[in-house]
C-alpha cells in the first residue's frame, strides 16, 4: 500500500467502523437490535484492506460478521444501521436485519447466517465472470471457525481446477464463539489447506492494513490475469465479546488486552504519523467525522419508519401474495 | 437397554419435584439423568462446554462436562455435515449419541447423514442395524432471530420414513420424551423451541413414550391441535373463547412421529370440529396431513370440515411488526375457532 496515496483512506474507513460497530451493543440494549449481531472491533483493518484492492464491478460474500465488510465496500452506513435495527430505510426493508444484508449495486452478496455459506457463493459469483467473460473478482469473507465447513475444501478444489476468480479471505480471530483454534484445529495454520487444491496460499498480519491491501491486490491481480483463487489467511482477533451478550468466559482478559495493544487503527495512525503523514490534529478531526457520520446514521436510522405491514408478505417468488395465517 | 428405568431413579436428583422448572433445565436434567443411567450415552455439538455460563447456546448442557468428562461431552468444530454424519456412523457402532445442532436451520447442513443414511440403514441393510441416535436442535420463530434461525422445518423431518420427530411443548414433556428418544433405538429429531427454553412447568419423574398425544384442555365445542408455541397461543386463545361460552379441547401431540391418531380422533369424535394450528408454512405443513386423515377417518362425525392454520408462505422476516404477520396469532385462533361453530 502507498501510505500517501490510501493511507488516510484506509484510516478513515476504519475509523467509520470501529465507531459504528462500537455502539451496537447499547443499540442492543435499548431494543432497537433483536436477534444477534456480531461486531467487528478489532478486525478493521481486514475488510478495509481487502476492498481498498477491489473495483467497482467486484463483489463479496459475507458472513455473520458482516457489517465492516459492506462498509468498507461502500455501504451507506445510514442504510445499514437502518437494516440492523428491522427499519424500512434499511437495505432489505428490514426483513433481513444484521445476518442478512445483501446490496445488489455494490455487489454484496449478503452478510449470512449459515457459517460457511458465503464460500460456495463467492466462487459461483467468480463462476458467474467467468462464464460471461467479465473481468471481475468475487471475495469470500469467513471465519477461522467457517474454514472447517466441508464447503471450503470444496469450493477451493472447483475454483483452482476452473481457474475461478475468487479470493477465499479467512479472518483468523482465534475464536469461534467459545471455541479457540488450539481446541478446534489439529492444524491451526489454515493456510497450509490452500496448497493441498492447488490454491495459491498467503499468510498475513490482518492488524495491518497496508499488509492486508498488498496481498489482496497481488491476489486480485492473479485472478484478473486468468490465474485463479488464492486463500488470504489474515491473522487478527475481535475485542468485543461474540455477540451482545457473550460472558466471554473461554478467554482470558490479558489475551484480549495484548491484542488490543495491536489495534490496527493505532497501528496505521502511528505509521501515518510516523512517515509525516498525519497531524495529531488532523487525526482527532478524522476521529471527530468518524463520529458525525455515525451519529448521522444513527439518526436516520432511528427515525425510519417501522416496515410496511405488507412487506411481509412480499418479495417471496413472483408468484402470488403469500397464502396463510388465515384470520 | 434400560435407559428408561434407571433414569426414572436419578431424575430426583435433577429436576422432578413440585418446583417449576425452565424448559432448558428439564432438558438439562433428563441429558444428565440418561447419561448417569448408560454409560454409552454422549453428547456433542458447538459450543457444549463453555459458552455463556457454559452450556450451549440456550444452556441445555450446562454441567455435563464437569459430570462425565471430555470424552462424552464434545465440542466440535463448525462442521456439521460432519457431525451428523460421525454420529450416525457411531450409532451403527454400538453407542448412543445425542448431538446438538444449534439451530434447526443448520440440520440442512446435515440433510444427507440424517435423511439418507440415519433414517434408511436399518430398512436397506434389512434390519440388520440400529441408529439410536438423537439430534437436539431448536427451531421456531418470535425472538427476531430472522430468516436463517427461525424456520420451523418438521415437516420436512417427519415426512422421511425412518425418523422419529419430537416436539415438546412444556418442560415436563421435553423431560420424558427426551428420556424415551434417547432409549429408542431409531433416529430421533428433537425440535426444540427457542421461544419457549424459559417457559416453567412441574417435571415428574417419569419417561413419556413416544406416540402419546396429550389433551392439554378438555372442551366440548372443537378440537384444537397444537405443539409448542401454538399451543401455547391457543391455551391462551381458549381463555377468551371460554368467555364467549366455546370450550375447545386443546390436544398436543407431542411427536409428529409416530402419531397417536388414537387420541386425536377421539377427541375429534367427541367434538364433531376441528382446527390444526401450527407455526410452519399453512402449505404442505402436518396440518394438512391431520385434517387429510381426519376428515377420512371420521366423515361422518364431523360436522364441518377440518380446519387450519398455518405461518405464511415466506420466509420469516427479521422486524419485529413483520415476524408477527406471519406466524398466527391468538387472535387468528380466536377467529378460527369462532368460525368453525359458526359453519
Ligand atoms: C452452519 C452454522 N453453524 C453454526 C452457526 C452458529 N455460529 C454462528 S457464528 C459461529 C462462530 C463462527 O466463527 P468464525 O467462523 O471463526 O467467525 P467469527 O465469529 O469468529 O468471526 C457459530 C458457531 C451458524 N450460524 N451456522
Ligand atoms: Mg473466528
Amino acid at each position: 500500500m502507498n501510505l500517501r496515496e490510501h493511507g488516510r483512506m484506509a484510516l478513515r474507513m476504519m475509523l467509520l467502523i470501529r465507531e459504528f460497530e462500537q455502539r451496537l451493543k447499547g443499540f442492543a440494549d435499548e431494543k432497537l437490535i433483536r436477534g444477534s449481531t456480531h461486531p467487528s472491533v478489532g478486525m478493521e483493518a481486514v475488510a478495509v484492506g481487502v476492498s481498498m484492492a477491489l473495483g467497482p464491478n467486484d463483489c463479496i460474500a459475507s458472513n455473520h460478521r458482516g457489517h465492516a465488510h459492506c462498509l468498507a465496500r461502500g455501504a451507506d452506513p445510514g442504510r445499514t444501521l437502518a437494516e440492523i435495527f428491522g427499519r424500512a430505510d434499511g437495505y432489505c426493508k428490514g426483513k433481513g436485519g444484521s445476518m442478512h444484508i445483501g446490496v445488489q449495486e455494490l455487489g454484496i452478496l449478503g452478510t449470512n447466517g449459515i457459517v460457511g455459506a458465503g464460500i460456495g457463493l463467492a466462487t459461483g459469483a467468480a463462476l458467474a465472470a467467468s462464464v460471461s467473460n467479465r473481468n471481475e473478482v468475487a471475495v469470500a469473507y469467513f471465519g477461522d471457525g467457517g474454514s472447517n465447513q466441508g464447503v471450503l475444501a470444496e469450493s477451493m478444489n472447483l475454483a483452482a481446477i476452473w481457474k475461478l476468480p475468487v479470493i477465499f479471505v479467512c479472518e483468523n480471530n482465534h475464536y469461534a464463539q467459545s471455541s479457540a483454534i488450539e481446541r478446534m484445529f489439529a492444524q491451526p495454520q489454515i493456510s497450509q489447506r490452500g496448497p493441498a487444491y492447488g490454491v495459491p496460499s498467503v499468510d498475513v498480519d490482518g492488524m495491518d492494513v497496508a499488509a492486508v491491501y498488498d496481498a489482496a491486490e497481488a491476489a486480485v491481480t492473479r485472478a484478473r490475469s486468468q490465474g485463479g483463487p488464492t486463500l488470504i489467511v489474515a491473522d487478527t482477533y475481535r475485542f468485543l465479546g461474540h455477540m451482545a451478550d457473550d460472558t466471554q468466559m473461554y478467554r482470558a482478559l490479558v489475551e484480549v488486552d495484548e491484542w488490543r495493544g495491536k489495534c490496527p487503527i493505532d497501528r496505521l495512525a502511528n505509521t501515518l504519523t510516523a512517515a509525516g503523514l498525519l497531524s495529531d490534529q488532523e487525526r482527532n478531526e478524522m476521529s471527530a467525522e468518524a463520529k458525525r457520520e455515525v451519529d448521522d446514521a444513527e439518526h436516520m436510522a432511528r427515525q425510519s419508519p417501522v416496515p410496511s405491514a405488507q412487506w411481509a408478505f412480499t418479495d417471496v417468488d413472483t408468484w402470488q401474495a403469500a397464502e396463510g395465517v388465515v384470520a | 437397554m434400560s435407559v428408561v428405568a434407571a433414569a426414572a431413579v436419578d431424575v430426583s436428583q435433577a429436576a422432578a419435584g413440585s418446583r417449576p422448572v425452565p424448559m432448558w433445565r428439564a432438558l438439562n436434567a433428563a441429558l444428565r439423568d440418561a447419561m448417569s443411567a448408560d454409560a454409552s450415552v454422549f453428547v456433542m455439538g458447538e459450543d457444549l462446554t463453555r459458552w455463556g455460563t457454559g452450556g450451549g447456546i440456550y444452556g441445555v448442557t450446562k454441567g455435563l462436562l464437569e459430570q462425565f468428562g471430555a470424552a462424552r461431552v464434545r465440542d466440535t468444530p463448525i462442521s456439521e455435515e460432519a457431525i451428523v454424519a460421525a454420529a450416525v456412523g457411531a450409532a451403527a457402532r454400538g453407542v448412543r449419541p445425542v448431538v446438538e445442532i444449534m439451530y434447526s436451520d443448520f440440520m440442512l447442513l446435515a440433510m444427507d447423514a440424517i435423511v439418507n443414511q440415519a433414517a434408511k440403514a436399518r430398512y436397506m441393510f434389512g434390519g440388520q442395524f440400529q441408529i439410536p441416535l438423537v439430534i437436539r436442535t431448536n427451531g421456531g420463530s418470535g425472538i427476531g432471530k430472522a430468516a436463517q434461525h427461525s424456520q420451523s422445518l418438521e415437516t420436512l423431518f417427519a415426512h422421511i420414513p425412518g425418523l422419529e420427530v419430537v416436539v415438546p411443548g412444556t418442560p415436563a414433556d421435553a423431560y420424558g420424551l427426551m428420556l424415551s428418544a434417547i432409549a429408542s433405538p431409531n433416529p430421533t429429531i428433537f425440535l426444540e423451541h427457542k421461544a419457549l427454553y424459559n417457559e416453567r412447568g412441574v417435571v415428574a419423574s417419569e419417561p413419556i413414550p413416544l406416540g402419546r398425544a396429550s389433551v392439554v384442555r378438555g372442551g366440548k365445542d372443537v378440537t384444537v391441535i397444537a405443539t409448542q408455541l401454538m399451543r401455547k397461543r391457543v391455551l391462551e386463545a381458549a381463555e377468551i373463547l371460554a368467555a364467549e361460552q366455546i370450550e375447545i379441547e386443546v390436544v398436543d401431540p407431542r411427536t409428529l412421529y409416530p402419531l397417536d391418531m388414537e387420541t386425536i380422533a377421539a377427541s375429534v369424535t367427541r367434538t364433531g370440529r376441528v382446527l390444526i394450528a401450527h407455526e410452519a408454512p399453512l402449505l404442505y405443513g402436518f396440518g394438512a396431513e391431520l385434517a387429510a386423515q381426519l376428515a377420512s377417518r371420521l366423515w361422518r362425525s364431523l360436522k364441518a370440515p377440518p380446519q387450519r392454520l398455518g405461518g405464511a408462505r415466506t420466509p420469516i422476516p427479521y422486524a419485529e411488526d413483520l415476524e408477527k404477520r406471519v406466524i398466527p396469532d391468538v387472535a387468528a385462533v380466536v377467529s378460527a375457532v369462532r368460525g368453525l361453530v359458526k359453519s
